[in-house]
């Protein structure tokens, strides 16, 4: 199977419904795409797939072969994504720090999409959980990124 | 021999957060690196009376760039300790604390800093080893200008130094402290060094950006999910429904086995295992394989009765009966009540909580060629896993290596807890396969065997007197605390942990008898963030707005009122009531036409002062919870900035345990394996946070824990404001409010 991932093509010796999420982190050792749940309950595990908020949890990989997957490791190729990092760190956002690689990228999603989003808008994207509670920081940088 | 900095060391070696081949790999690399801090080095020094804290190679090792790897003791989790270690030894040795580099210490004397032994936990990291993490960069820096006097042929009193370097102004001469790190290292530790004033501080104090936040952003951190060692194997696990059932038969092993990527099929204690080439097929395979469980043979294993509910557990304690252990008592509380115009009595309780931390456990284990067993597993205490660990694999400690990753989120997760890691799993299936093995939990399996917040019951019975002031409380609180479960119970002593939050309370109550009745858990109990503090501050603060509308006293006056002696708490709770806007209860309009009420709490948890506001209306029947305010006293303080962080994480938890969260078992199993049955704060529940901190200068207090207190009560208590419904069991949302007004 070929996958198009972070501009790179991938060949890959697995199961077809294998969920993409573990070809990342056991196939290719793309580890900064989190298991949280299993279920798309947490968002943990968000990627975008042709640009687009994915829980990867849940995403059997025979359904992403013709489409451009993009992690949390290429992030910051993207001028949005960089934006997004950016404000991250300029809020102090991540605590613990395990949820924030899928709440990045549904944040990067969301600014690719919409770029200056309402709050209904953020909160209408930002639903992935995080048990730190860092949800008011995550909504300013989302805010300030939109601004940026 | 001194031992000397920059020292070979197994965490250089061995980094956690770097798993490179070489660091993982035998032979030629790790020899080079020098792979452990050789562990008879570490018995000769404990022999010799190590003084935890002292010797600074075991701590630092300042790098030829001038860059400063620091051995942490306490683990980072989110709370930002590796940050704060950073300032304060940064302070003090004289360097920017974003040139240092920090990864939790392994195992050994040099860092049992908290009392001859180490965790992180108990919101104690900080103010624990403050003065000592001071005196440490002081030493070195004493040696860097000790080394540079010698080198320079001055006298060491003619030196200064500026971040990074040390200088000898009146030659213009500098060195930077990398290149003095070697001669420095040979040098004695000094016995007396002073310490910057505090008036001086350039870090301590101030809100000094986080060491871990780009690389958490940028999912560059390595949590120990995500390590890999050479020639590793992954398993999966499918436990037995209860506690005590060890596989007996697999009635389709055969089957299983021809699963692809299935290498082999384990039977373990209290589960079964598969080893697979990968960790999607291994946990494919073994929750296809049909197991029949009987009932473990092993008497060291704790069992879980198949008739077991907590529904039951709870009437069990409602029903128990007695006056309990006192833990604090003053006057004569059995006379007063007697002599009481009205007396209050309530019964209260909480129920179990999971740590629902994001990170799902997970354990590497690898047996080296040298016979010694290696482990990455997250953990709060290393020496404890280690020991434990070297139990399981016949070894004595001296030759387990144990790495201590930063940790998903813990909350009090990953103490030890019998049967509640992964780490012995991986031990006995890198045994039985002879190559490295990580084990991951599935969420689902995680939820089965976490270590959990007690259940409790609280009975509370106030007098008051003439003019409705309290004058007597007798409190019991019921059931089974942490501390007496894992570190041993006197039979005829309280367990702190299950009356605090109910004891220690700053209110003029001239007659009090505050007691636990210690009834034995059936489940796994475990630490939860803030421990007792997490429901005994709601059962007390919500009992107490019953005692003062009982006396038909405003809540926030009366608190005030009763802290007349303690200048402190007052000063405290007033912080609060400003920060808010000034004190008023409601119910009130508010601006989007919502009615709403407020609530107030005060808490004393882990050495802190906190006085929590909260302010709620209700949507249809749910609670909104639109404000938070907290006024935090920890005395003193080391990084404003995180402790707003940490208040806001506190709250969050606070508010979910209060609206949402509870683990309910029924015969003998919990209901909810995943969040889509046990739900947790989403974002859009998030209140906005306001924090005040006050600096009284008392001793320093704890910060990771005590913005969580205040939280259940503070909104408890305003939910009544608003609706006239006292509620006395959380969850709330288990209180049907719909047609409530509000």
């Amino acid at each position: 199977m070929e996958l198009t991932i972070n501009g790179t093509k991938h060949r890959v010796d697995v199961e077809p419904d294998t969920p993409l999420l573990w070809v990342l982190r056991d196939e290719l050792g793309l580890t900064g795409t989190k298991y949280g749940c299993g279920v798309a309950q947490c968002g943990a595990c968000t990627v975008m797939i042709d640009g687009q908020a994915t829980r990867s949890c849940v995403t059997p990989v025979e359904s992403v072969t013709g489409a451009a997957i993009t992690t949390i490791e290429a992030v910051e190729a993207d001028p949005v994504g960089r934006k997004v990092v950016e404000a991250w760190v300029a809020h102090q956002v991540p605590q613990c720090g395990y949820c924030q690689s899928g709440q990045v990228m549904a944040a990067t999603a969301l600014l690719k999409q919409m770029p200056q989003p309402s709050d209904a808008d953020i909160s209408g994207a930002m639903l992935n959980l995080c048990r730190c509670g860092t949800y008011n920081a995550i909504a300013a940088a989302v805010r300030d990124a939109a601004r940026s | 021999m001194n031992a000397s900095f920059p020292l070979p060391s197994q965490a250089s070696a061995a980094d956690p957060f770097k798993p490179s081949r070489r660091s993982v790999v035998g032979g030629l690399g790790a020899l080079v690196l020098g792979v452990a801090l050789p562990q008879g080095a570490r018995a000769q020094n404990a022999a010799a009376g190590i003084k935890p804290g002292t010797r600074v190679s075991a701590f630092l090792e300042i790098r030829p760039d001038s860059t400063v790897l620091f051995r942490s003791p306490f683990i980072e989790g989110g709370q930002g300790v590796f940050t704060a270690m950073a300032q304060i030894v940064g302070e003090e040795l004289d360097v920017e604390p974003t040139r240092f580099v920090i990864e939790g210490a392994p195992p050994g004397p040099d860092y049992l800093l908290l009392g001859g032994a180490r965790f992180t936990g108990g919101s104690m990291s900080v103010r624990k080893s403050y003065d000592t993490m001071r005196r440490l960069g002081a030493s070195a820096r004493s040696m860097l200008m000790q080394a540079a006097a010698t080198q320079w042929k001055v006298p060491v009193a003619t030196l200064s130094t500026e971040p990074g370097r040390v200088l000898h102004k009146a030659s213009g001469r500098s060195l930077a402290y990398g290149a003095l790190a070697k001669a420095a290292a040979a040098l004695p530790v000094p016995t007396q060094v002073s310490l910057r004033a505090s008036a001086d501080f350039r870090w301590i104090g101030k809100s000094v950006p986080r060491l871990d936040v780009r690389d958490k952003a940028t999912g560059k951190t390595q949590y120990a999910i995500d390590l890999k060692v050479e020639g590793m194997v992954h398993a999966a696990v499918q436990h037995g429904s209860r506690l005590g059932l060890d596989p007996a038969a697999i009635a389709n092993e055969a089957e299983v086995r021809a699963m692809p990527g299935v290498q082999s099929i384990h039977r373990l204690p209290g589960a079964v295992a598969v080893v697979a080439t990968s960790w999607w097929r291994a946990r494919r395979a073994v929750e296809a394989l049909q197991v029949t469980w009987a009932a473990s043979p092993s008497a060291s294993v704790r069992v879980m009765p198949a008739d077991f509910s907590s529904e039951a557990h709870r009437a069990a304690l409602a029903a128990a009966t007695g006056e309990g252990i006192a833990a604090e008592t003053a006057g004569d509380v059995a006379a007063s009540l007697t002599g009481a115009r009205t007396v209050v009595e309530a019964t209260y309780d909480a129920p179990y909580l999971a740590h629902g931390q994001l990170e799902p456990p997970s354990a590497i284990a690898r047996f080296n060629a040298d016979g010694r067993l290696e482990l990455w597993l997250p953990n709060q205490a290393p020496e404890m896993f280690q020991a434990d660990a070297a139990k399981v694999a016949g070894l004595t400690p001296d030759k387990v290596i144990l790495h201590s990753p930063v940790l998903g989120g813990f909350f009090g997760r990953h103490f030890l807890y019998q049967a509640a890691a992964p780490y012995t799993q991986a031990i006995l299936l890198a045994k039985a396969v002879g190559r490295p093995v990580k084990v991951i939990w599935s969420r689902e399996e995680e939820f089965l065997r976490d270590a959990l917040r007690p259940l409790s019951v609280a009975r509370f019975k106030a007098g008051l007197d003439a003019d409705g002031l309290p004058v007597a409380l007798q409190a019991v609180a019921i059931g089974e605390g942490p501390v007496g479960r894992w570190f041993g119970r006197a039979a005829d002593k309280a367990d702190d942990s299950a009356v605090e939050g109910i004891a220690g309370k700053p209110y003029a109550i001239p007659h009090r008898r505050i007691a636990q009745l210690p009834v034995d858990d059936p489940a796994i109990i475990g630490f939860w963030r803030s421990v007792g503090h997490s429901m005994n501050d709601y059962f007390y603060e919500t009992f107490f707005d019953e005692m003062a509308d009982a006396g038909k006293q405003d809540p926030f006056a009366l608190r005030l009122r009763l802290l007349g002696d303690s200048p402190r708490h007052k000063t405290l709770l007033q912080a609060v009531g400003d920060l808010s806007g000034g004190w008023r209860r409601g119910p009130f309009s508010a601006a989007d036409g919502s009615r709403r009420a407020r609530g107030v709490a005060m808490a004393s948890p882990f050495g802190s002062e906190v006085a929590t506001i909260a302010e709620v209306s209700l949507n249809g029947g749910d609670i909104v919870v639109h404000d938070v305010w907290v006024a935090i006293d920890p005395g003193s303080i080391v990084n404003p900035a995180v402790i707003e962080a940490q208040v806001q994480s506190a709250v969050a938890l606070g508010l979910s345990s209060a609206l949402f969260e509870e683990v309910v078992y029924e015969n003998g199993v919990p209901r909810a394996r995943n969040y889509d049955s046990y739900p947790i704060l989403p974002p859009d529940r998030m209140p906005k946070v306001h924090v005040r901190i006050v600096e009284s200068g008392a001793p320093m207090g704890g910060i990771g824990e005590p913005g969580l207190p205040g939280v259940p009560p503070a909104v408890a208590n305003a939910v009544a404001a608003l609706t006239g419904k006292r509620i006395r069991s959380l969850p709330l949302s288990k209180t049907d409010l719909k047609g409530m007004a509000g």
